[in-house]
């Protein structure tokens, strides 16, 4: 391995340790909103992060942990910019994400959002992070954070919140 | 327009201008649905309302930032927000109209967002990359905006006698307003040739036949098209906007550069 690549691999693992301000179970790997970290010859750290929601009050939080994370591994120079273009998807989550999101009780986005006609006036059918049942309602379109909505188990009974599709 | 102090030369200013208009739509709709907070009918629209203002708001952020750069006089999102004058703002009058009741926010959010989609939808393919960026990313999000403001028109056109009598009338008073939208003026044309906004008519189109669908699920009648005198979008507004900046912008400009 060379510098460059050991350099790389440790701030992956430091990025790894970030969590998402609002969703404290995922990082923002997890998350997939790191969209390229790299070092340059002279030691300079730069991240491209991308916003989840337009609205999302925790991406100026989040910019500020990353750098604040790298810091702390021990990366002086450490630039984090936006990236806006391809727009994130919530389909970027993770396996381990939609996992860690699933046993926190949040029921993980539905994937592929392919058409957007469909998704239009469509209800898709959310699986219940508790019980596993099919059997849900959507209470609110909109919930507790923009990227969530809230949902209601006609199974178990129990409310719970779901990560959108976005 | 202060812009044209600056010395940029007519295109860059055109451009400015045309990113402020598209900023301005969401900042002034953005501050309209605040008004809700804490007094919706209920938690879950009031949660509704604020999350879809915050959208909004976000997207204002991002293009008030762009409009800054290309004016290139220094002026952040934030000075261009709450440090201009009420005729500077190029936001089409139609989002200023006072909220009404439950039903009125909803015809105004079903007219705005189903024009907002059929534009934010072409302007992926501007010529201006960073505004295409923009517009994918807003398209998203304009279109759950959509599905809860047709939802909830046609939930109220098709229920009581009371709610569609209520959103027919906010129907006939807005109804005028959405000319605007698709009156393409010398600036829009000027844009539109260069491949930075979409055709107007080809927006107008799509808009009305995604209007009628919803309207037609929600028994209510389209209004006939009338006569109008409003542009909001080259700054001449009706009343309604200068009291939403007193209020938007009273704390920037009692104490200027307030942090917290």
């Amino acid at each position: 391995m060379t510098m460059q690549t050991q350099a790389e691999a440790r701030i992956w693992e430091a990025l790894r340790e970030v969590p998402d301000p609002e969703i404290p179970v995922l990082s923002v790997v997890d998350l997939g909103i790191v969209r390229h970290a790299s070092m340059d010859g002279d030691g300079a750290v730069r991240i491209g992060v991308s916003p989840t929601y337009s609205g999302c009050p925790a991406t100026e939080v989040i910019r500020a942990s990353v750098g604040q994370a790298l810091r702390e591994a021990g990366f002086e120079r450490v630039e984090v910019s936006d990236v806006l273009s391809p727009p994130w998807t919530s389909d970027w989550i993770t396996e381990e994400g939609r996992r860690k999101l699933r046993e926190y009780g949040i029921a993980p986005p539905a994937q592929s959002v392919s058409s957007p006609k469909r998704l239009l006036r469509s209800e898709l059918s959310i699986a219940c992070p508790r019980c596993g049942s099919r059997e849900t309602t959507r209470v609110s379109e909109f919930g507790s954070t923009p990227c969530k909505a809230l949902y209601r188990c006609t199974s178990c009974l129990e409310p719970f919140d779901h990560f959108k599709c976005h | 327009m202060s812009t044209a102090r600056l010395g940029l030369d007519a295109p860059a200013q055109a451009h400015c201008k045309y990113v402020l208009r598209l900023a301005d739509a969401n900042l002034i709709l953005a501050q309209r649905l605040g008004e809700w907070v804490g007094r919706a009918p209920a938690l879950e629209e009031d949660l509704g309302l604020a999350n879809i203002a915050l959208d909004l708001l976000g997207q204002a952020r991002l293009l008030l930032a762009y409009a800054g750069e290309l004016e290139g006089a220094g002026r952040d999102e934030d000075a261009l927000a709450f440090l201009r004058e009420h005729r500077d703002f190029l936001n089409p009058t139609l989002v200023e109209q006072p909220n009404g009741d439950f039903g009125r926010t909803i015809v105004r959010q079903f007219l705005v967002d189903a024009w907002r989609l059929e534009l934010y939808e072409r302007l992926m393919k501007s010529s201006d990359e960073r505004l295409a960026a923009i517009a994918a990313k807003a398209v998203k999000e304009t279109r759950y905006h959509l599905r809860y403001s047709s939802n909830w028109l046609i939930r109220l056109g098709d229920g009581t006698q009371e709610s569609h009598e209520r959103v027919q009338t906010s129907l006939n008073i807005l109804w005028p307003y959405t000319a605007e939208l698709f009156a393409a003026d010398e600036l829009d044309s000027q844009m539109t040739s260069l491949g930075v906004a979409p055709d107007l008519e080809d927006v107008r189109q799509a808009w009305s036949a995604a209007v009628d669908d919803v309207l037609r699920e929600a028994t209510l009648m389209r209004p006939a098209d009338r006569p109008y005198k409003w542009f909001g979008k080259r700054g001449e507004h009706s009343e309604h906007l200068g009291r939403l900046l007193a209020e938007m912008q009273y704390m920037q400009r009692t104490y200027p550069g307030a942090q917290w």
